[in-house]
């Protein structure tokens, strides 16, 4: 190539390069120049969760009622607290579950949320304020139950309060009472009680969740169940008890009683499907899954009760007295104003503000979901497919005796760490 | 004959001085310019940015405390002592067991030995039919990028696919019962330890046999028609020459389906049906408990661990005077 020709190359080259990296550096300068202006014409959230929750239907509605464009990040529950708490100005609001608390509070990276400003703060159902049902019913309160640490003391705090106050740690937006997915069509008989997950008649065919904090809970429902022992807190065990559920669980590993763990959702869907499992901890939308694949699984009700989780709202401390917080404010308030409340009840799962979810809904899809009846037409996903048709019932019926069932809730220990080595363990043995 | 045996000799051993004025080797003593200074600058850069700085980094945290929700900054043997928390007590014990970490690593390394062999072996003739039996180069080009086509899917479709065929009710099973071969499906051809071997030998075959391929490629064929003339017998040939030489590619492949081997959790996790430990499991684990110390800490043990292996391969064949 001639010498004159490659420098004009070179420096023609060298002028875009430049222009280029010139336009890259003055556009986010010219966003950051004018935030007043740019937030009144692009209402953007940041909103951080699992991509379980962060549903597209939610995002167009929610942009059609209030102009709130959600910006998804999707990542792992893991991530979710392990975003929290080392890049908190990487969200506006997070969307994460009640068990993981004990981490973020004490963090000092998540805002408390002021009752004050949430339309529905007094409408939220005593699940999360008083831990009774409705009808003022006590639920089993082990483990991380959302009444130890739905309030704080103050806005900054980051102790958790005994009684309510107006202080919230998360607005909660979905819940639901957890137990074993069984294939009736495989096992043939009736399932009541937890035991029957380690029965040694489901040799190899028999799974659980690879997280170990709920890993060992649903070991110890079956201690329990098996009546070797009771615990005072399935959700906060002592070294000696994490050493006695490890000991069933790792017994029944060498035995080979399980087929294998999932940690992904379709993992346990494919598990339950193809038949490779026929009893496993589930997650309420992968029975619904496997059962639209038309190949029967049912969300067993058993005797011990649920294991039950919670998640909900909190705003980054980074996004603290800025037009965004009234920006993340105005979403919350949409969450519980009732759409959303139908849209997570039509999935199996709970809302949190029951009534604004119940006007929202059709009179035959609330008694189907919420009243455990009979379905008296064809019930149907928000996406339309048919998922149970005329005539069926909810497996393990209505709210009240689902929730009322609860016996503890997904939780971190204190003696986590141990745990995890134990759980290591577990895993070589 | 003499001059083949001893050319041959000397590549064994590291080259002799004609092989290496070949290859560009230059003796001690000339000063390096500045250019070249220069020229590697750039990639030093990269190397320390994203390799140098976050190893440095993985290796200071594992000397940190930690709570539920926090790193303390902190020096401290705390993650490596419950790393090993029991191993000396366990194994001098009446009955000996071994510690966790310790049976760990012995799973881990039996698994990696295993693929180790099998890739070595099915790389080595996959290598040698491209190299010496597949005149072209576009059928050498084209039959390359078939065995690149495992890494066209990603981990979860892989999972999902191998239980129709390894399954209880997939083909396989289905098919045995058919023929009578079995009564009962086979249960350990899914979530065990052949499943694994089976998924990384059908993933990692091409690492080995790219580097062996590379140096089969480099062999001058008149020592193959010299062996063959001077009375070598097809397999003396192989194993007189053929072997010796392509010695830097076994070794290179080696070094990479070990260490991947080693350090893999995703395979071990989703073909083990997360019942099988391996020691990026066990990081992987801490991890997600947000325990960051204690995954560092076995994150440079593994590091030592792999290091010693290649340093003990390196001790064999010298690569570096080889390439």
């Amino acid at each position: 190539m001639p010498r004159r020709m490659q420098r004009s190359i070179s420096r023609r080259g060298a002028l875009q390069g430049a222009g280029a990296a010139a336009a890259a550096l003055l556009a986010p300068e010219a966003i950051t120049g004018f935030p007043a202006v740019h937030s009144a014409e692009e209402k953007v959230l940041r909103y951080l969760g699992t991509a379980v929750n962060q549903s597209a239907d939610i995002a167009r509605k929610v942009k059609e009622d209030t102009g709130i464009t959600l910006a998804y990040i999707p990542v792992t529950t893991d991530d979710v607290t392990r975003r929290v708490i080392t890049q908190p100005n990487s969200f506006d609001v997070v969307d994460t579950e009640y068990f993981s608390l004990k981490k973020l509070v004490p963090s000092g990276n998540m805002l408390a949320m002021d009752g004050k400003r949430i339309k529905n703060f007094d409408k939220i159902t005593p699940v999360f304020t008083k831990g009774t049902l409705p009808d003022g019913k006590r639920i089993g309160d082990q483990g991380t139950a959302p009444k130890k640490v739905m309030f704080l003391e103050g806005e900054s705090s980051t102790k958790f309060a005994d009684s309510p106050t107006r202080w919230a740690t998360l607005i909660p937006t979905v819940y639901n009472a957890d137990t074993l997915g069984i294939r009736p069509d495989l096992i043939k008989r009736p399932i009541n009680n937890w035991k029957e997950l380690l029965n040694p008649e489901f040799k190899g065919k028999a799974a659980i969740l690879n997280i170990p904090s709920i890993g060992i809970m649903d070991a110890a429902m079956v201690v329990e169940s098996l009546g070797d022992y009771r615990y005072p807190d399935k959700g906060n065990m002592t070294r000696a008890e994490i050493d006695r559920t490890m000991k069933v669980l790792t017994e029944a590993k060498q035995a080979g009683q399980f087929r294998a763990f999932w940690k992904d959702f379709n993992e346990s869907v494919n598990l339950m499907a193809s038949g490779e499992t026929v009893i496993q901890s589930m997650w309420s939308p992968a029975v619904t899954a496997v059962r639209s694949k038309g190949i029967p699984c049912t969300y067993q009700p058993l005797a011990e009760g649920y294991r039950a989780w919670a998640a909900g709202f909190a705003l980054s401390k980074g996004i603290k007295g800025t037009s965004k917080a009234d920006l993340a404010y105005e979403f919350v308030n949409w969450f519980l104003d009732g759409w959303a409340g139908a849209y997570l009840n039509r999935q199996g799962y709970y809302s949190a503000v029951l009534e604004t979810a119940k006007a929202n809904m059709e009179p035959y899809e609330w008694a189907f979901w919420m009243e455990g009846k009979p379905a008296e037409k064809d019930i149907k996903a928000p996406d339309g497919t048919l998922l149970e048709k005329a005539g069926a019932s909810r497996d393990g019926g209505s709210y009240a005796a689902r929730m009322g069932a609860v016996a503890c809730w997904n939780a971190v220990m204190e003696e986590n760490d141990y745990m995890v080595r134990k759980w290591n363990e577990f895993i070589a043995a | 004959m003499e001059r083949v045996h001893r050319r041959v000799r000397w590549a064994w051993l590291g080259g002799g001085p004609s092989v290496r004025r070949a290859a560009g080797v230059r003796g001690r003593g000339r000063p390096a310019g500045i250019a070249a200074f220069l020229q590697a600058l750039p990639f030093a850069a990269v190397f320390a940015v994203f390799f140098v700085v976050p190893l440095l980094l993985t290796v200071m945290v594992s000397f940190w405390d930690y709570s539920a929700y926090a790193l303390i900054p902190d020096v401290t043997l705390r993650n490596y002592l419950e790393a090993f928390e029991g191993c000396a007590g366990r194994l001098f014990a009446p009955a000996p067991e071994l510690c966790t970490t310790l049976k760990t690593y012995l799973t881990t390394l039996r698994l990696a030995l295993t693929v180790w062999l099998i890739t070595l072996l099915l790389g080595f003739a996959v290598a040698y039919f491209l190299a010496f039996h597949v005149r072209t180069l576009t059928l050498q080009i084209a039959l390359f990028l078939i065995c690149t086509i495992p890494f066209w899917t990603s981990n979860v479709i892989r999972m999902i696919a191998w239980i129709p065929l390894l399954g209880r009710n997939g083909l396989i099973n289905q098919m045995l019962m058919a023929l009578g071969i079995v009564r009962a499906p086979l249960e350990w051809l899914l979530f065990s330890e052949f499943a694994v071997v089976l998924a990384c030998v059908h993933l990692y075959t091409l690492f080995m046999i790219v580097p062996i391929f590379n140096s089969l490629l480099r062999i001058d064929r008149a020592l193959l028609e010299a062996a063959a003339d001077s009375g070598a017998s097809p397999w003396q040939v192989l194993t007189n020459v053929v072997i010796p030489l392509s010695t830097p590619g076994i070794v290179i492949g080696s070094i990479f389906v070990l260490t991947i081997v080693m350090g893999d959790f995703v395979t071990v996790g989703v073909m083990g049906g997360q019942q099988i430990a391996s020691v990026g499991k066990m990081i992987n684990t801490h991890m997600g408990a947000l325990q960051f110390p204690p995954a560092a800490a076995h994150a440079v043990i593994l590091l030592l661990t792999v290091l010693v292996i290649i340093w003990g391969l390196t001790r064999l064949v010298d690569i570096r005077k080889e390439l």
